[in-house]
């Protein structure tokens, strides 16, 4: 079938552009011409990639808006920080990280089924103020929290570090604001290039199934998937906790990049949600392989004109207004269509003179 | 009043009794009674805002009746949600055409043959021989069910790039993919010309043969709803003003002066 080819040809041109991705860094890398500045942006390209891919099944293919994805990554990077510094410890580090992912994804996944409760009951608007106090919410409990463990077990406060009463050999692992430190610092970007991958074909084969369709259905016409027998809340839910998962994975990838992991409002705050849907809404919505680019892209360009990045979410802001009036204004839909009817034509002609 | 008793035995599919919802102090549907034989071409006739959709939105659970009874097959579906009335064997299409809209006409029918055909999200995730099998499947039944509505060949474009007509056929198609023991047709000729209103009725008929289905259609053609329904009811300001055989109700004085007019 015809469609098929189409979606399988989709599928393999966005694994090639990552593969070319990685295999063209790799080789800049390995003959010493990548700046260090680059080089540091290795693995955020990847985690950045990640979220892309993980707020594109809300957004794109479930159609809902969360403006809270960052809280997510949160989830996920405390929950596999707090598993490397302790029982992870003494492992084998790709063991610990692999055990960290599992763990961090889970960890979101279940905190997306809390937050995809009323994401059932809520729509529009409602809906993207749920999912952004949850952002900011997470953020500022995990600033509160003193987490401990010693013989006899976890401890957890929200006063001070004092209060935990650790006993003899007791360690503390969250110190309020200052976060988690000696962290393992074992990501590297291959390891982040497998995770998008793995982010990739989740959604990839996700779009493709028998779920996927009904998720879609569901965001093109939900009166009419009911009315057919599909339930709106189970595959409502279903997109949501899937993609809070991914998410957690960015979290994890996140953690295990740094020496200290603490949630400040610029890597877990409303600018990074806000940043991840400009990755989706750039790159088109409902698009994998155009928020892959405009990560990358928003990513390097502001590190690369440095003299922007102040007006950086000035910039997203602009994109974001620009962007929703070319996809719904009427007038921008219209022009769009012609554009795009002018090109397959040309095309069409070309590939009839060629033959 | 013992009409459950009286018809679980009988050759009844539907059996509504004393239906009623009002909307804030208009009685959109008001007493309203219907039976429908299995197999049955019924239709539901009236002016326009007499309540005919809205009786197909109670039927199919879209809302909530105040009064009365939805006997499916013997079973009770009174109140129950959407998505379970479907499942127990109704299907419908809207006056206002509602596909999905961005998503392949096969799909839009693959999407309504998802309860009777499946495999779990970790088969559909990592693909496996089940995955394969069901989708193969999926897709052949699919394209059989397009091929009846002359949809076969544009499979592969977005509903959305259907002309009207089409739409409206795929529709059908969807809706006959949940095989449903009842069709609900909601002026399914609506916007058509005279030559593709003909051509849906031999579809209609052609799809209540093929699939083993009853239908009940509301439509406002009268050369459609004379050539096709066996039996009829006329709907006025919420109220059955005349019911029964097709020939009768549409040569009955009153029905003649309220609806079809001089
Ligand atoms: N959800 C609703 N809220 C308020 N009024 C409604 C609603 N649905 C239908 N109605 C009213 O019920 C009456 C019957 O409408 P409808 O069933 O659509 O008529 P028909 O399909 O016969 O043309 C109309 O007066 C309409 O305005
Ligand atoms: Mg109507």
């Amino acid at each position: 079938m015809k469609n098929k080819s189409k979606a399988f040809k989709q599928s393999f041109t966005t694994y090639a552009l990552v593969l070319a991705f990685y295999l063209v860094c790799e080789i800049w890398l390995k003959t010493g011409n990548m700046s260090s500045l680059m080089e540091g942006l290795l693995v955020p390209l990847c985690y950045y990639m990640i979220l892309a891919v993980s707020l594109n099944i809300v957004v794109g293919i479930s159609g809902e808006l969360s403006l809270g994805h960052a809280g997510f990554m949160c989830v996920g990077a405390f929950t596999g920080a707090i598993f490397a510094v302790t029982a992870g410890a003494e492992m084998p580090e790709y063991l610990e990280l692999f055990i960290a992912i599992i763990l961090g994804a889970a960890v979101s996944a279940v905190f997306g089924f809390l937050i995809g409760i009323p994401v059932l009951r809520l729509r529009g608007d409602y809906l993207a103020i749920v999912t952004l106090a949850f952002g900011e919410i997470i953020k500022n409990v995990i600033n509160t929290i003193y987490l401990g463990v010693d013989v006899e077990g976890m401890h957890i406060t929200m006063k001070d570090a004092l209060s935990l009463n650790l006993g003899e050999g007791g360690k503390t692992i969250i110190k309020g604001a200052q976060g988690i430190t000696g962290l393992p610092r074992n990501a590297n970007f291959t390891i982040g290039i497998i995770l998008v991958f793995i982010s990739l074909f989740i959604v990839l084969n996700l779009i493709n199934s028998r779920q996927g369709r009904a998720i879609m259905a569901i965001r093109d016409n939900r009166i009419a998937a009911e009315s057919i027998g599909l339930s709106v809340s189970k595959y409502k839910m279903m997109a949501f906790v899937i993609s809070a998962a991914l998410a957690g994975v960015a979290g994890v990838l996140y953690a295990h990049n740094l020496a200290t992991l603490q949630a400040t409002p610029k890597n877990f705050g409303y600018n990074m949600s806000i940043m991840i849907l400009v990755f989706v809404v750039l790159g088109g919505i409902g698009n994998i392989k155009g928020s892959l680019i405009a990560a990358v892209i928003l990513t390097i360009l502001p590190e690369k004109l440095r003299f922007l990045s102040d007006y950086r979410m000035l910039i997203y802001a602009v994109v974001l207004i620009a962007m929703m009036l070319f996809n719904s204004a009427p007038k921008a839909v219209a022009f769009r269509e012609r554009l795009v009817e002018s090109i397959s034509r040309k095309n069409k002609k070309e590939a009839k003179e060629e033959a | 009043m013992s009409g459950a008793d009286k018809n679980t035995s009988g050759n009844i599919l539907l059996d509504v009794e004393k239906l009623g919802i009002s909307f804030g102090g208009l009685k959109a549907v008001d007493n309203f009674n219907l039976k429908i034989e299995k197999g049955e071409l019924y239709g539901l006739i009236g002016p326009n805002g007499a309540g005919k959709t809205t009786i197909f939105n109670l039927l199919t659970g879209v809302y909530k009746p105040d009064t009365g009874r939805i006997i499916l097959d013997g079973a009770d579906i009174t109140g129950k949600p959407t998505i379970e009335i479907n499942k127990a064997g109704i299907a419908r299409t809207f006056q206002n055409i509602r596909l999905f809209s961005n998503l392949p006409v096969i799909d839009n029918v693959k999407a309504a043959l998802h309860n009777h055909y499946r495999y779990g999200l970790i088969h559909g995730i990592f693909r496996t021989p089940l995955y394969y099998r069901t989708e193969k499947a999926m897709d052949e039944k699919a394209m059989e069910i397009l091929k009846v509505f002359e949809l076969d060949g544009v499979a592969d474009y977005k509903a959305s790039q259907l002309p009207y007509g089409r739409q409206r056929k795929l529709e059908i198609a969807r809706a006959i993919a949940t095989e449903p023991k009842l069709l609900l047709l909601d002026e399914p000729a609506a916007g058509m010309n005279p030559q593709e209103t003909h051509e849906l009725m031999e579809t209609i008929k052609f799809v209540r043969d093929n699939f083993d289905t009853t239908i009940l259609l509301i439509e406002h053609d009268m050369k459609l709803v004379s050539g096709i329904c066996e039996k009829l009811t006329v709907l006025n300001f919420g109220r059955v003003l005349k019911q029964g055989e097709t020939y009768d109700v549409l040569h009955d004085a009153e029905v003649i002066k309220a609806y079809l007019g001089d």
